[in-house]
C-alpha cells in the first residue's frame, strides 16, 4: 500500500492528540496508523447499499427517569478520587 | 466612493431547562449549592456508571420547537461530542448531532414595527459542563461539577439577522417563549441564557457569504450589541485594507469591551462525534406531540388581543402587561378580584414598574398573594384610603405580600368615614380662621384650598378628599 497519511495530517493529529512526536517516532506512528486504515478498509469490500444503520444493538426505545431528585449530597464521594482538591473543588493544573 | 456593507448575523443560544434534576442523572440543579455537593457517578463521569434520560428534558424540547415552528424528529439519538478539557469528567460531552430532536423552524420578531422571520436552523438537547475557576494562590484551577449534566437547549438560527437591534429582538422573543412555556428562566447574568454570535460582513448586493468569525462569553444585552458592532468595524477594516477575515473563535472580554482572537491551538477541534451507544433512541409519537400540542398556553400576541377586547384596555397597556406571563397572570388574578382592571393595570404599570426598576428586579420576581392589591384597589375605589398613603402600601404589598386592610388599621392610614369627626374638624378651622373665610366670602376662591389643607391636617391625613370639600362648602 502506497503512503496515503501526508505530513500535513500529521501535523494536525498530533495538535489534535496534544503530541509531540520524535521524527523516528512520528515514522513509526506514520506506518500504524496506515495499517489500521488498510483494515477498515476491508469494510468497503461488503455491499452496504441496502444496509440501514444500526445505531444500538438493543431493540429498546424510550427509557426515562422521571424529573424527581433522587441523589443526596455525593461531595465526599467525588473528593474520595479526586488526587489533589481544596475547598471541596478538584484541583488541576491550570486551563488559561 | 467607500463600498457599502452589510452585517450577516447568526446565532447559537443555551438556554438552561427549568428542571429539578439534571438530564441524566437524579442530582438537584439548584443553583448556587456548596461546590461538588450535587454530583453523583454518572455527572462526574465514573467509569461504569450509565445515564438515563430526564423525561421533562424532551417534553421540554418539544415545547419550544412547537411554538418556534419546527418540525420533529419523531426518531431521535444522542451522538458523544469528545473533547479534553477539565469541565468535561467524561472527555465527551453527549449532545445530539445527526438527529437533533428539532430543525427547520422559524420565529417571527419585530423591530420599530418592521416583521420579520428569523429561520431555525435546528435545536438539540445536551448536558452542561461544569465550572473551572482559577486560583491565583496555588495556580491552578478548581472545579466544580455542580453544572455538570444540567440540561441545555441549544438553538441554532439561519444567518438571517442584519443588526444588533434583530439580534436583541430575537433574542427577546426567545426568552419571553422560553418563559411563557415555562421551559427556562432565561437569566442571562446567571448563565442560564447564553448566546454565541457568528458574524461575517459582505458588501451590499452580495449573495455570497463572507467568512464568519464566532463570539463568545456574552453575558449580558449590552455586551452583544457592543461586540456586534465592534466586530461589524474591524471586518470592514480588513477588507477596506485589502486584508482577509480568520475564521476563528473570538472570546469577549467585558471589561475591555472588545473581543481577541483565540489561539489556533485552543481552537484545535475535531470532535468525532459518534452515537452514544449507552443511551437508546427517542421515539416520539403523534400522540405524545398531540397531548403537547394541547397544553401550549395562550402565547403573548393572542394574549395582547384578549386583553383589549375583554378588559377594554389600550394596546399599548396590554402590549407591556403581556410581555411577561407571570406579570400578565397577576393582572389577570387581580382584575378578577377587584373587577377594575383599568386600576389594576395603572397600579401595576405605574407604580408597579417603577418599583421593580428602582430594585433592578424583573416581573417574574413578583410574588404576592392577588387578593392583597385587589382589596387595596377596592380601599381606594371606596374611599377607604387616599392615594398618597395607597402608594405606600402598595410598596409593601410588593416587598412584604402585607395585608392592606389589617396594615392600614396597624398604621391608622384608613380614612375615617365618621362624619362627627369630620364635621368637628371643619367647624374648628373655620372658627380659627375667620379672616380667610371672609376673604373666601369677598370672592377669594384660591383660599379654599387652605381651608381644605387644614382639615386634612387635624384629621392626620385620613380623611377622604372629596367628603372634606364637600363638609366645607355645606358649613362655610
Amino acid at each position: 500500500m502506497g503512503r496515503r497519511i501526508d505530513d500535513a495530517t500529521m501535523d494536525n493529529v498530533e495538535l489534535l492528540a496534544k503530541l509531540t512526536l520524535e521524527p523516528e517516532e512520528r515514522e513509526k506512528v506514520r506506518g500504524e496508523m496506515e495499517q489500521i486504515l488498510d483494515y477498515v478498509e476491508k469494510l468497503n469490500e461488503l455491499d452496504t447499499e441496502e444496509a440501514v444503520p444500526l445505531v444500538h444493538i438493543l431493540q429498546e426505545i424510550n427509557v426515562f427517569r422521571e424529573d424527581v431528585v433522587t441523589n443526596g449530597d455525593g461531595l465526599a464521594d467525588a473528593m474520595s478520587n479526586a488526587p489533589r482538591s481544596k475547598d471541596g473543588q478538584y484541583m488541576v493544573p491550570r486551563t488559561f | 466612493m467607500a463600498k457599502q456593507y452589510e452585517t450577516v448575523i447568526g446565532l447559537e443560544v443555551h438556554v438552561e431547562l427549568a428542571t429539578a434534576t439534571k438530564i441524566f442523572c437524579g442530582c438537584s440543579t439548584k443553583f448556587g449549592g456548596r461546590p461538588n455537593t450535587h454530583t453523583c457517578p454518572v455527572c462526574t463521569g465514573m467509569p461504569g456508571s450509565l445515564p438515563v434520560l430526564n423525561k421533562k428534558v424532551v417534553e421540554h424540547a418539544l415545547k419550544l420547537g412547537l411554538a418556534l415552528n419546527c418540525e420533529i424528529n419523531q426518531y431521535c439519538q444522542f451522538d458523544r461530542k469528545n473533547y479534553f478539557y477539565p469541565d468535561n469528567p467524561q472527555n465527551y460531552q453527549i449532545s445530539q448531532l445527526y438527529l437533533p430532536i428539532c430543525h427547520d423552524g422559524y420565529l417571527e420578531i419585530s423591530v420599530s414595527g418592521e416583521k420579520k422571520n428569523v429561520r431555525i436552523h435546528e435545536m438539540h438537547m445536551e448536558e452542561d459542563a461544569g465550572k473551572l475557576v482559577h486560583d491565583e494562590w496555588e495556580d491552578c484551577s478548581l472545579v466544580d461539577y455542580n453544572r455538570s449534566g444540567v440540561p441545555l437547549l441549544e438553538i441554532v438560527s439561519e444567518p438571517d439577522m442584519r443588526t444588533a437591534d434583530e439580534v436583541i429582538a430575537y433574542l427577546e422573543k426567545l426568552r419571553m417563549l422560553c418563559r411563557y412555556l415555562g421551559v427556562s428562566d432565561c437569566k442571562l447574568q446567571e448563565g442560564s441564557m447564553r448566546a454565541d454570535v457568528n458574524l461575517s460582513v459582505r458588501e451590499v448586493g452580495s449573495q455570497k457569504l463572507g467568512t464568519r468569525t464566532e463570539m463568545k462569553n456574552l453575558n449580558s444585552f449590552k455586551a452583544i450589541t457592543h461586540a456586534i458592532e465592534g466586530e461589524r468595524e474591524r471586518q470592514i477594516e480588513l477588507l477596506t485594507e485589502h486584508r482577509e477575515v480568520v475564521q476563528e473563535t473570538r472570546r469577549w472580554d467585558d471589561n475591555k469591551e472588545s473581543s481577541y482572537g483565540m489561539r489556533s491551538k485552543e481552537d484545535a477541534k475535531d470532535y468525532r462525534y459518534f452515537p452514544d451507544p449507552d443511551l437508546q433512541p427517542v421515539v416520539i409519537s403523534d400522540d405524545w406531540l398531540k397531548e403537547l400540542r394541547g397544553l401550549q398556553p395562550e402565547f403573548q400576541e393572542e394574549r395582547e388581543k384578549r386583553f383589549q377586547k375583554d378588559y377594554g384596555l389600550s394596546e399599548y397597556d396590554a402590549g407591556i402587561l403581556t410581555q411577561s406571563r407571570h406579570l400578565a397572570d397577576i393582572f389577570e388574578d387581580v382584575a378578577g378580584l377587584s373587577g377594575y382592571p383599568k386600576k389594576t393595570a395603572n397600579w401595576l404599570m405605574g407604580e408597579g414598574l417603577r418599583i421593580l426598576k428602582e430594585k433592578g428586579m424583573e416581573p417574574e420576581e413578583l410574588s404576592f398573594t392577588p387578593e392583597h392589591l385587589s382589596d387595596l384597589i377596592l380601599a381606594v375605589e371606596h374611599g377607604e384610603i387616599n392615594h398618597g398613603n395607597a402608594r405606600l402600601v402598595f410598596e409593601q404589598i410588593l416587598e412584604a405580600d402585607v395585608d392592606p386592610v389589617a396594615y392600614m388599621e396597624e398604621h391608622g392610614m384608613k380614612v375615617i368615614t365618621d362624619d362627627g369627626a369630620l364635621l368637628t374638624a371643619v367647624n374648628e378651622v373655620l372658627a380659627e380662621n375667620p379672616n380667610v373665610v371672609e376673604e373666601f366670602h369677598s370672592g377669594k376662591e384660591k383660599v379654599f384650598g387652605f381651608l381644605v389643607g387644614q382639615v386634612m391636617k387635624k384629621m392626620k391625613g385620613k380623611a377622604d378628599p372629596g367628603k372634606v370639600n364637600e363638609a366645607l362648602r355645606g358649613r362655610i
